[in-house]
């Protein structure tokens, strides 16, 4: 295994630890931002216990995750400085957005929120309690308009003389903001962090009930709970829709991937299990159109004609370009010191092969398929696990508002299991939509063997182990404190912090 | 209006009495605080120092150029 393998799974396990608190950060939010809502316009003393004790639930993920980000920017700087270099201020402005907004309104409202119950008004503390989770979801939108870049790279151009992808314009910026693949990605991600806040507090709840403790607190949690996640799993659904096409798009070879298609066509079907298809299904999730032309791994290999008509080259084509395209940087990079009517030759070639510029490094097509079982299962996972979770929600939510939850006692296990099947199904999609687009770093300009350091992989293994010691203490930390504080329930839970 | 000194001590007391108040919060903070030390001062300084720290910009861009220009290598795209 060598260093790219080890830089790889590094950065993997680190975005997966993060992505273990954010979803419940931003759905737990949403779910106090309503709770808080229903005290302060009923004026029920009831909601503000209810709110502070998910309150103090997600205090302690946010206290854990907190800084989990960070690492991967040490990663960046360390591990992949070629990247680094290479995104310049494209990835850099998005990333220090995030990181002022998060400080300056996590900092601010998390303090009110938490200091301020009788310090502030009513309105003004209510206002804090949205605003901490308005600022945590906008902190996810920078972040995804960085991914969603190295996903579908617009908006900017390669500079051969800083060796960078540079935005050239303020519309420049404007088109990597509105990206659609970030704007997908983000309503996606941040949806689905509302469905695990939501199946967070409702398998909690569900467990009082099981013990016989809370039961009107339980109720009403998982009303709330339940209705947020309901909403979160249609939003899911949605985004998830608007994925595919954009995945059909933007990187055919990850949803190629993702349906284990070989060889494709018009009117493809969708596997749901190996064996079980629904005909014309994928051309319609892929497409909007039963009978859209659908690429599978072969077309995009060999080359196909687009829905649009439009002539997608092959691999080897797109590598031939590729190598043009870097033949050229190396001959401007040479003579425009010394020929600059040579170089400015080269410069043009280098820029009109510039979309292709990393398949130059590639040494055979098939480098661009991705694995394809790893990708296959994670999509069925997730979206398996998904329709599992919206059926318990609803259920609980029926439940709960027609008073069934003495009688559907058979639901609390079920709704409990779901926990830890929300962190699995939200691990898979990012599984899909970064092991669905490798080699690359950065789609078509930068494969991964290219991004990272000339490091040693005895190096990155070193902090890698590092990395997982911290990491298994602080979750194993996590889940302690978290399980105490379940454990002494609401009712221990009236002081004012 | 209160002057800029009055509001600064105003957040400045809202803040200290918040912590002070604590009770199950604390321990949370100082699990923050012992998290950020490992992460910036262990991690940062001792393995996580940026490769290219201390170039110039046009070091930075020679060294991914060169990098980027040199032809494909065994295959080390392993999966």
């Amino acid at each position: 295994m060598d260093v790219v393998f080890w830089s790889r799974i590094q950065f993997a396990m680190t975005a997966a630890y993060h992505w273990l608190f954010v979803p419940l950060t931003l759905g737990l939010a949403m779910v106090m931002g309503v709770m808080e809502t229903l005290y302060v316009v009923k004026k029920d003393e009831f909601w503000k216990k209810t709110a502070q004790f998910w309150m103090k639930l997600f205090a302690v993920n946010f206290a854990v995750g907190i800084a989990t980000g960070i690492i991967l920017e040490f990663e960046f700087g360390t591990n992949w400085s070629n990247y680094s270099w290479f995104v310049g201020d494209m990835f850099g402005a998005p990333l220090a957005i995030e990181g002022i907004l998060a400080f300056f309104m996590e900092a601010t409202f998390f303090a009110v929120m938490f200091f301020g119950w009788n310090k502030v008004g009513k309105k003004f503390h209510l206002a804090s309690t949205w605003l901490t989770g308005i600022g945590a979801t906008i902190s996810a939108y920078w972040i995804l308009v960085a991914n969603g870049w190295m996903q579908n790279p617009v908006g900017t151009t390669f500079n051969p003389d800083t060796v960078r992808s540079e935005m050239a314009s303020v519309s420049a910026f404007w088109e990597v903001v509105s990206n659609p693949v970030a704007v997908s990605k983000f309503c996606h991600a941040v949806t689905s962090g509302w469905v695990t806040g939501g199946i967070f507090v409702v398998g909690v709840s569900a467990w009082y009930l099981l013990k016989g403790r809370h039961t009107e607190f339980a109720r009403k949690s998982i009303l709330v709970g339940g209705l947020v996640g309901l909403i979160g799993s249609g939003a899911v659904m949605l985004s998830g829709d608007s994925s595919g096409v954009h995945a059909a798009e933007f990187q055919p070879m990850k949803l190629a991937a993702a349906e284990g298609l070989r060889d494709g066509g018009r009117g493809a079907a969708f596997t749901i299990v190996p064996g079980i298809k629904v005909p014309k299904m994928l051309s319609f999730l892929a497409t909007h159109d039963f009978n859209g032309f659908v690429p599978g791994i072969n077309d995009i290999l060999n080359g196909y004609t687009d829905n649009d008509g439009n002539y997608i080259p092959s691999v080897a084509e797109k590598m031939a370009c590729g190598r043009e395209a870097l033949d050229a940087l190396a001959a401007y990079r040479e003579l425009r010191d010394v020929d600059p009517m040579t170089a400015a030759a080269a410069k043009y070639v280098l820029l009109d092969n510039a979309q292709y510029m990393g398949y130059g490094h590639l040494e055979k097509p098939e480098d661009v398929v991705p694995p394809v079982g790893i990708v296959f299962w994670a999509f069925r996972f997730m979206i398996g696990l998904g329709m599992l979770i919206a059926l318990v929600l609803l259920l609980s939510v029926i439940a709960a508002w027609k008073d069934k939850l003495a009688t559907w006692k058979w639901l609390f296990p079920i709704a409990i299991i779901c926990i830890p099947l929300a962190y699995l199904t939200g691990q898979c999609g990012w599984i899909v939509a970064e092991v669905g687009r490798q080699p690359w770093t950065i789609q078509g300009l930068l494969p991964v063997n290219v991004a990272i350091s000339s490091l040693s992989a005895a190096a990155v293994q070193t902090t890698f182990f590092i990395f997982l010691a911290v990491f298994a203490l602080f979750l194993a930390i996590e889940i302690r404190i978290m399980l105490g504080a379940i454990r002494k329930g609401p009712a221990a839970d009236l002081k004012n912090e | 209006m209160k002057k800029p000194s009055a509001i600064f001590s105003s957040i400045w007391s809202f803040y200290r009495d918040g912590f002070k108040s604590m009770t199950w919060g604390r321990p949370l903070i100082w699990l923050i605080i012992l998290k950020l030390f490992i992460l910036f001062a262990i991690l940062r300084v001792f393995f996580f120092r940026p490769v290219m720290a201390g170039m110039t910009d046009e070091q930075k861009s020679e060294q991914v150029g060169e990098r980027l220009t040199e032809k494909p290598v065994n295959n080390t795209l392993n999966y």
